[in-house]
């Protein structure tokens, strides 16, 4: 069974039609990346699954259940919108860092926050406290942080914030890890840390979507890839299919441009 | 004795007593016309557009339609009450509000709830628009953070995006507050006794000056001591951008 089916997804900006007729599905442990030229509608399709947007019709499927129907008109309620969005996890494109907290602050404060509603939070606190933190300091060295628990966003380098990022979200333990554009706020010499992490939490076999333009790395960590243009999933494949035996022209004139 | 050596200590004692009154306005008009303030400010960023439902009919490009459902109109008439408030001078508020209920015939409003009925409703605006420029500071991003980590609406405003709004707003409110102490000299004119009223009266029953320019130090010790506290704030909030 798929992990995530999304069937027939559409959305519009008023008379901008930005998603036109999605389809795709993965499994469970896969990476699929996302290529495309600016404006094909990568974000919104990212923003759409994780519910920023709604989306104006289609399903989507998590786990073989339905998901998310914009087929329908009936709204989510504030509770059932936050439970799904708990299930998924998404890393922006420029960090949104709380800047109030500390790195450990940040990657802890959801899940704090969250276990506040366990029925076992009053009699637990302590140990549900240490836990959480204990997690979020496993998770910060895992991406090669230890040092900088006690730090401010605004003292870390770009690739330190998108890392502190990632342990935010995977902090939560998401079904499925979005990433749109993760190293394109960076100085060229800071994306490989982020594509290193990227590349151990594929090791890992976590699920992730990434929407990047390295196409070299999208080559070699993804287990699907997808090319999107104008709003339209124009060609999807393996790596060797798609970025290197492209079939349809506009992948190809796509490709080209970016060698 | 001097004339002034003879004046000083009653010339004192009564500027005390002005000053009183000064920092009774000062209080009480920031007690008001802070939440007064962010009530305001909410309501003027408020998107409630009662004829949206009209909005699929102008797809053919009616463009009276189309402002027609965009109308938004507590936003609207919160915008033209504070036009109206931050456009004409605050003195010219206080005697609309002071005499202007004697004109036409209310007879024993208090002056003093008059002046501060002027005071709250002035600085409210003024606040408002405070409020609303750091509330506005605060990235869509920040959001969109909290929303996709789990997050309430309380939790969101509470934990993630007040704090950002009161760092935003520390300078712009240490004006505003800074300004307030001096416009409370504005009362004079309807007759409530604060620092300037009692120095004008020996102006006028001992004709000596100085009293006025011997106030302007209450006026500066009393805003020194805020810039100080501001300043405090300001470096307390300093360790994030
Ligand atoms: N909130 C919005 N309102 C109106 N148009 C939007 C909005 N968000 C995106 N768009 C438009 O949708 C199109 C796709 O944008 P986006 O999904 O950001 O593309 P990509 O991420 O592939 O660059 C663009 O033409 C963009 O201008
Ligand atoms: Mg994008």
């Amino acid at each position: 069974m798929s992990i995530l089916n999304v069937t027939n997804l559409s959305k519009h900006f008023g008379k901008l039609q930005v998603l036109k007729d999605i389809n795709f599905s993965m499994e469970e442990g896969q990476v699929v990346s996302i290529i495309g030229s600016s404006g094909s509608g990568k974000t919104t399709l990212l923003r759409c699954i994780n519910m920023l947007e709604n989306a104006n019709g289609g399903k989507i499927y998590l786990d073989g259940k339905l998901f998310i129907d914009a087929d329908s008109s009936v709204k989510y309620t504030p509770g059932q919108l936050r439970t799904k969005q708990l299930s998924l996890g998404l890393v922006f494109q420029d960090f949104n860092l709380f800047p109030q907290y500390n790195v450990l602050e940040n990657v802890t404060l959801a899940p704090r926050l969250l276990a506040k509603e366990r029925s076992d939070y009053k009699t637990r606190k302590k140990e549900i406290l240490y836990e959480i933190e204990e997690n979020a300091k496993s998770i910060l060295a895992s991406v090669g942080l230890s040092e900088k628990l006690e730090s401010y966003p605004c003292q870390l380098s770009g690739g330190q914030k998108q890392r502190v990022s990632i342990a935010r979200a995977l902090a939560l333990k998401p079904r499925i890890l979005f990433f749109d554009e993760p190293t394109s706020a960076l100085d060229p010499e800071l994306t490989g840390e982020i594509l290193k992490v990227i590349r151990q939490l594929a090791a890992e076999h976590i699920t992730m979507i990434i929407v990047t333009h390295e196409i070299d790395f999208a080559y070699s960590v993804s287990d699907k890839v997808i090319f999107m243009d104008k709003g339209v999933i124009a060609e999807e494949g393996t790596p060797d299919e798609v970025l290197k035996n492209p079939k349809n022209p506009r992948t190809q004139a796509f490709l080209q441009k970016l060698s | 004795m001097s004339k002034f050596q003879e004046l000083f200590i009653p010339v004192t004692l009564s500027l005390l007593e002005g000053l009183g009154v000064t920092f009774k306005i000062f209080t009480l008009t920031l007690l008001f016309a802070l939440p007064l303030g962010l009530i305001i400010s909410f309501g003027s960023m408020s998107k409630w557009a009662p004829f949206k439902f009209l909005n699929g009919l102008h797809k053919n490009g009616n463009k009276l339609i189309a402002i027609i459902s965009n109308f938004k109109p507590i936003s609207f008439l919160i915008r033209i009450l504070v036009w109206v408030i931050r456009g004409t001078p605050l003195m010219l508020q206080l005697i609309l509000f002071g005499l202007g209920p004697g004109l036409i015939g209310i007879k024993g409003m208090n002056t003093f709830v008059a002046v501060m009925i002027a005071f709250v409703l002035n600085y409210a605006c003024y606040f408002s628009e405070i409020f609303r420029g750091g509330i506005e500071a605060v990235p869509r991003g920040q959001y969109e953070a909290c929303q996709v980590l789990g997050m309430t609406r309380t939790q969101t405003f509470f934990k993630v995006v007040l704090l950002q709004v009161v760092k935003h707003i520390i300078p712009p409110m240490g004006n505003e507050f800074i300004t307030l102490v001096k416009d409370t000299a504005l009362a004079n004119t309807i007759m409530i006794y604060e620092i300037t009223w009692n120095a004008k009266r020996f102006m006028a029953s001992k004709h000596v000056l100085w009293p006025l320019f011997y106030s302007g130090i209450f006026y500066l010790l009393f805003c020194g001591i805020l810039t100080v506290i501001f300043r405090q704030f300001e470096k307390k909030l300093s360790y994030f951008d």
